[in-house]
């Protein structure tokens, strides 16, 4: 297969000519267009986008294990100096694509690579990201939003976090983990201004990160789309490792967000991997739909992506939610051409697969050609309803899917619409400080109150128009100012305390517990535990100790919470767990047997523990508990090293992000 | 600062202390850090008020258990039977009809809540959720208004079996719930190391927790450092004897159901007597849009039936049942109206619950619903008035206030009344 992508500043009538040229020339391309602005006039605007575009494309290239050939064709208009950067960039950054065509409009000459090399070699210079002029101007946007706001408060901000604390934070938040002693360690080389930026950077496009961002993403996406309990019922219809397969690939090459989405509601396909029509997106719906009338779908559609409640106005008119019972059927009928087949293991009644489909709709009653619902009022009053999205757009009324095929008319609207910018920007957020800008992020609808309201639709605007690129999204996110600040709460501040139902004003960082998640992996890092056995082993460890954190609630709807919340279970499985006696190990072969029969005094090993685990040295305090341990275990250094690593590994410093 | 929440501390630290006597010297300092040390001896077991609530997670259909309408179209197939209470309920409760004297069931609840998520917060709350504001739970509030009298309770005083309780919100996660299945067993008791290296472990750990702490860098972690120190009481603790719910004699398990809700209602009496103050025990599966009637005949009511009549009955026969508030509920109810799937969907409007023990008046009914049993044609009680009545039940003052930093009081029970004629 030949995966072209095309960046374009030519309108797209133009460019479709030349790509059904191409297309009849070359019947298995498959290609994508990502629009630029014109160059000619921000030249540091398209910079960028180059320069990103590089840098997924190299990512794609490498994670992709099956032969796979690229093409980019960068097609421009105007001056030659915008596709010389553009090429310049992609070499720059290493990008290992195959062959790169540069396709000039203007003159229609296309430059093979060594002509791209040679003028790379010329360009190089401009287009090094300079210091500060690099950052994206949503950084600045956020910090004079908040520091607006900060004075109208009367609250000032805490001061910067140091360097190894903020660094812990953001492995913690972008890749699911705390960084190793050594990344610390390389960390603390970089003396450029830049060093933060530097590494935000590197932690979402170096490609040693990849796999582990697309993880931590694909996990916490997997969580938010079937809970984390999904595919794990009896005769669940989810198939979790497709789930978590196509949201892996979706983080790994960064696809943008919004085709994400339109892909989750539109799929069709199998949800098992290695099958024949194999879609992973699928698995989003496949337990939603056939049970009464697709509620669960329609629920979950609006509340996850476009922050609309509606689960209320399935059965009445909320009291205090603007949408009626009315909205929440015309919404549904989105999804009732929609059904589950389930396909069952040879010779077995246990399900396989299910395969995702879309088939007509008679409606219920019984014209297909107009396939209307109807629902009851409280006081009895049947109701019909067709297919209408939330902001009152009719679509076709056909239940044949030849004619309308609603889950396609509902991804389309969805596209065009402001609540799917603003749910995801409000949850990444969120992720990153601890609040979103509605508490809950996913309730957005006009009877909640919003912090920081136009920064809100800024970010949420300024989203849509970065073509929905999430790694965009997280360095505005990372490198704006409330994300510096430390978690110490000043005088000058101390109001700011959302937890005590304030709201949050982002003066301070809210110190959080880790997700069950983030910590499992923080200690497999911190201990190098969990290393051992293949892929799918340490996988399956790894779900069974995640699975202790759910809580089942009993209702159809199958909800659940599962959290890291330091309750007491929790602090007896960090006391006594296996994780963590295993993390604390001194058998030959372990991370703390070598440590403890390694050269160096015991002052030296416990200043490695501090810093393996806090990312800090140890306090005077701290050394003087592990001399006097180290008396009482009779000048055994292994066993003094082994208290001291399950003091830190138990302790708020380790199991906070802060 | 939440101003009751620094009022009352404090478990015993007793077996623990014991332990740290024979510890080295360098103990000596971090004896001072935490909770302060009380035990009241004296405090009267007699005095000791507890609450066990029966959670129906899903929202079970009161009108086929505690208010039937036989003969409408709404009513479905189930009859009413008569009880030794001045009261009728489903044919399909038989055993707990030989209890009713003891149970008031409240049949004008009219709420407004009828979403999973939110009414379980409600129900658990007293109020509906706010944005800003993360109200503690029955088991967390009332804990934490009860914990004055059992200064010798070293396990923790709100233990949920087998669920879905709330948070302890505002409280801290000091408050939370303990949550254990219906087997009682709890994971991860087993302490690799001696009694004094555990002790030198903590020191170590502490001496980590509290320079962070001093760092000022937010409330959780002060939370945080109280769970550590209720862990340590626990791992120590003889009262962990109560959960182990296996060591009762077969006919005892009998009579409250082989199953994990009647071991669950099993536990929750040997919690009671251990000295618990509030225990949840979850019994879910009410979501009943299709199929009701015979989920509730063949699978549901059997099961609810015998654990709620061997609860109540054997709370009376030790004598605990006066100071033990007994609460049957769900976050709502469901639709009258019987839907084309022969089932019921949500229904908030008007709806019952059942209370006794605790100074109930038992044996009636309080309120009235229509003749479909769509409306409450008397006056329509709140989750906060429930809540209220519980509170006085247990002898907690109902004007019990927290105040938040900012200077918000509230009352508790979020100043719901007190349900007229529960009371004797």
């Amino acid at each position: 297969m030949l995966y072209v992508r095309i960046l374009s500043v030519l309108p797209n009538r133009t460019l479709g000519l030349q790509l059904n040229h191409m297309s009849k020339a070359i019947p298995t391309m498959q290609f994508d267009i990502i629009r630029v602005p014109d160059g000619a006039s921000d030249l540091k605007r398209v910079q960028n986008c180059f320069y990103n575009f590089a840098v997924t494309m190299k990512t794609q290239y490498l994670n992709n294990r099956s032969p796979f050939d690229f093409t980019a064709v960068v097609s421009t208009r105007g001056a030659n100096k915008i596709a010389s950067i553009a090429l310049a960039t992609l070499l720059v950054v290493g990008s290992a694509v195959g062959s790169i065509h540069a396709q000039n409009a203007a003159d229609g000459e296309a430059a093979n690579g060594q002509t791209a090399n040679s003028r790379a070699a010329q360009s190089d210079d401009e287009v090094r990201p300079t210091r500060r002029a690099t950052l994206p101007p949503q950084v600045e946007k956020i910090d004079k939003a908040l520091e607006a706001s900060w004075s109208e408060a009367g609250i000032r901000p805490s001061p910067v976090e140091e360097d190894l604390k903020w660094v812990r934070r953001v492995y913690l938040d972008i890749i699911g983990r705390i960084p190793s002693f050594e990344e610390f360690a390389s960390f603390a080389k970089d003396k450029s201004p830049d060093r933060r930026v530097n590494l935000v950077r590197k932690l979402l496009e170096d490609d040693q990160y990849t796999e582990e961002y697309a993880n931590h993403w694909g996990t916490i996406w997997a969580n938010i789309l079937i809970g984390r309990n999904g595919g794990m019922e009896e005769r669940s219809l989810t198939n979790r490792a497709g789930m978590q397969k196509y949201l892996r690939d979706c983080f790994a090459s960064n696809k943008p967000y919004n085709t994400m989405v339109y892909e989750l509601v539109t799929a069709t396909g199998t949800t098992k991997p290695g099958s024949e029509k194999f879609n992973g997106a699928a698995n989003f719906l496949a337990m939603k739909v056939n049970e009464e009338k697709g509620v669960q779908a329609t629920a979950a559609v609006s509340r996850i992506f476009l922050g609309l409640q509606v689960q209320c106005t399935q059965c009445h008119n909320h009291p205090f939610n603007q949408w009626k019972q009315q909205k929440f059927w015309e919404f549904n009928a989105f999804f009732r051409q929609t059904r589950a087949l389930r396909q069952f293991a040879r010779g077995t009644d246990d399900i396989d697969q299910i395969e995702l489909i879309n088939e007509d709709f008679a409606g219920e009653g019984s014209h297909p050609e107009k396939a209307e619902i109807y629902y009851d009022l409280r006081n009895g009053v049947r109701k019909v309803a067709y297919p209408t999205f939330i902001d009152g757009t009719e679509i076709g009324k056909s239940g044949y899917v030849s004619e309308v095929n609603r889950r396609k008319e509902l991804g389309d609207l969805m596209m065009e619409s402001d609540f799917l910018d603003k749910a995801i920007v409000n949850r990444v957020w969120s992720h990153f400080l601890g609040y979103g800008f509605t508490k809950p992020i996913d309730d957005l609808g006009p009877h909640n109150p919003v912090v920081n309201i136009e920064l809100f639709e800024t970010l949420s605007k300024d989203f849509r128009n970065s073509s929905y690129d999430l790694k965009q999204l997280i360095q505005w996110i990372t490198l704006s100012k409330p994300y510096q600040l430390t978690s110490k709460i000043t005088k000058d501040n101390d109001s700011d305390d959302p937890a005590m139902g304030e709201l949050p004003r982002f003066s301070h960082f809210y110190t959080r517990q880790m997700t069950a998640e983030q910590l499992f992996a923080s200690l497999s890092v911190a201990t190098q535990a969990n290393r051992k056995g293949s892929l799918d082993e340490q996988q399956r460890r790894r779900e069974e100790w995640m699975r202790q954190f759910v809580v089942a609630f009993g209702t159809d709807e199958g909800d659940e919470t599962t959290t890291f919340n330091g309750s007491i279970p929790q602090s007896l499985m960090m006391f006594n767990g296996e994780l963590i006696r295993s993390a604390i190990s001194l058998e030959p072969g372990t991370w703390l047997h070598e440590l403890s029969t390694s050269k160096g005094t015991p002052q030296e090993k416990v200043q490695f523990l501090f810093i393996a685990g806090l990312g800090r040295r140890p306090r005077p305090e701290e050394i003087a508990v592990a001399s006097q341990i180290l008396t009482a275990r009779k000048a055994e250094v292994g066993g003094m090293l082994q208290d001291m690593w399950w003091a830190i590994l138990n302790s708020n410093e380790f199991i906070f992000n802060h | 600062m939440w101003n009751r929440h620094a009022t009352p501390s404090g478990m015993s630290r007793r077996h623990f202390m014991s332990h740290m006597a024979g510890a080295s010297a360098m103990m000596g300092a971090s004896l001072s850090l935490g909770h302060s040390l009380r035990v009241h001896a004296d405090t009267l077991k007699s005095n000791r008020k507890s609450c066990i609530l029966l959670w129906m997670g899903g929202g079970p259909s009161s009108m086929d258990i505690w208010d039937l309408k036989p003969g409408t179209d709404n009513g479905g197939p189930f009859k009413p039977i008569s009880t030794s209470g001045d009261v009728q309920i489903s044919e399909h409760m038989p055993m707990m009809a030989q209890q009713m004297h003891h149970m008031a069931i409240v049949r004008s609840m009219s709420t407004r809540e009828a979403d999973h998520n939110r009414g379980r917060y409600y129900m658990h709350t007293g109020y509906v959720p706010d944005a800003n504001v993360d109200y503690p739970s029955y088991g967390s509030v009332i804990a934490h208004e009860l914990i004055s009298q059992r200064s010798e309770l070293e396990i923790p005083p709100f233990v949920s079996v087998g669920g879905a309780s709330e948070g302890p919100g505002f409280l801290g996660m000091s408050w939370a719930p303990f949550n254990v299945t219906s087997n009682g067993r709890v994971r991860n008791l087993e302490m690799s190391v001696d009694s004094d290296r555990l002790s030198q472990r903590r020191f170590a750990l502490e001496t980590i927790e509290n320079s962070f702490i001093n760092q000022k860098r937010g409330t959780v972690l002060e939370d945080h450092r109280k769970v550590l120190g209720k862990t340590f009481d626990l791992l120590t603790s003889k009262q962990m004897q109560a959960f182990e719910v296996d060591k009762e004699p077969e006919d005892m398990k009998e009579r409250y159901g082989k199953n994990g809700f009647g071991q669950g209602c099993l536990l929750a009496r040997r919690l009671v007597e251990a000295g618990v103050a509030f225990v949840e025990v979850d019994l879910g599966g009410w979501d009943n849009h299709q199929n009701i009637f015979r989920t509730l005949e063949n699978d549901r009511l059997p099961v609810l039936d015998k654990a709620m009549a061997a609860l109540t009955s054997d709370l009376s026969e030790r004598g605990l049942l006066e100071d033990t508030c007994i609460v049957w509920m769900g976050e709502f109810s469901r639709t009258p109206r019987i839907n084309a799937d022969a089932g019921r969907d949500h229904w908030a409007r008007a709806w019952s619950v059942v209370v006794g023990g605790g100074g109930v008046k038992g044996g009636q009914a309080i309120g009235a619903t229509n003749e479909d049993g769509t409306d409450v044609t008397t006056e329509p009680y709140s989750s906060e008035d429930l809540m209220a009545s519980v509170c006085h039940g247990l002898g907690i003052s109902l004007e019990t206030t927290f105040t938040s930093r900012n200077g918000r009081p509230m009352k508790i029970a979020n100043s719901g009344k007190l349900i007229k004629g529960l009371f004797a």
